[in-house]
């Protein structure tokens, strides 16, 4: 097993057990920090797949600026800094049933789909931020730039929703 | 590496992220979920934009476009959730029931 291999299952499972702790955890403000693990080592395994600029987009967008706004609305809606014990809805079990379902479903489709299929990661990759800025400004920049118009109606949309109605 | 390890990851983290969506009371802790859900497609994408090699790097393009509009989509929601929590008083999911079909009730 090459080093490769042994830090993407170390990330794994860290990304799976703080996930895990996002949904079950009684601590509102708990739920955000645990996120941030989780996300931290997507962004590890990010960068074992040689997507450079993706990880420290994800750790500059979901890291710095989601899990604030997260904290920042938790805070806005005075939310108890105890553990609570009624985050959950009544009807968990079968919440938890339907995504044992839908991990087994995805789980035995990726596996019977790709079960003899081999990611080569010892060839150098052209993985590096400049390669991908570089395809992101030449084939995807029409894209890229619906995407800001996307962006620009969102921030006028939340300004438009937080204004109080009464001015 | 085999290809399946990160795709398997990717299916167990956007499970998860359906248990948070279904089962959290609280309009914050749902939009974690969301945000767990997003993260696994993003995993698949770079897995698979890795295995083929792909010079246009769409892959890695489609990630950060949802990484993009997730960060749209959250900011959104929260200003959504704020204003909720003005009229209600509240975030709680469960009780937010205005729209609600009252003869199914």
């Amino acid at each position: 097993m090459s080093w490769v291999e042994v830090v993407f299952l170390l990330l794994s499972l860290v990304a799976v057990a703080s996930a895990l702790l996002v949904v079950t955890t009684q601590h509102l403000v708990h739920a955000a920090l645990w996120l941030v693990v989780t996300l931290s080592s997507a962004a590890g395994i990010y960068l074992l797949l040689a997507a450079e600029f993706v990880a420290w987009v994800q750790i500059l967008i979901y890291v710095g600026a989601v899990v604030v706004l997260l904290l920042f609305a938790l805070m806005l809606t005075r939310a108890p800094t105890g553990p609570q014990t009624d985050l959950n809805v009544k009807q968990a079990v079968p919440a938890a049933v339907v995504a044992v379902l839908v991990a087994a479903l995805l789980g035995t489709t990726v596996i019977a789909g790709f079960q003899d299929v081999h990611l080569n990661l010892d060839d150098p990759l052209v993985g590096s931020a400049g390669a991908t800025g570089e395809t992101l400004f030449t084939s995807w920049v029409l894209p890229f730039e619906v995407l800001s118009v996307l962006l620009l109606a969102a921030l006028v949309g939340a300004i438009v929703l937080s204004k109080r109605g009464d001015d | 590496m085999p290809l399946w390890w990160p795709l398997l990851l990717a299916s167990v983290l956007f499970a998860i992220g359906v248990y948070g969506v279904l089962a959290r009371r609280n309009a914050i802790l749902v939009l974690m979920g969301v945000e767990l859900m997003l993260n696994a497609v993003n995993i698949n994408l770079v897995a698979f934009d890795a295995y083929f090699r792909d010079v246009l790097h769409s892959g890695q393009t489609l990630a950060l476009f949802i990484i993009v509009i997730a960060a749209a989509e959250i900011g959104l929601a929260l200003a959504i959730v704020l204003m909720v929590f003005r009229t209600h008083g509240h975030i709680d999911v469960d009780d937010l029931r205005e729209l609600a079909d009252r003869d199914a009730v």
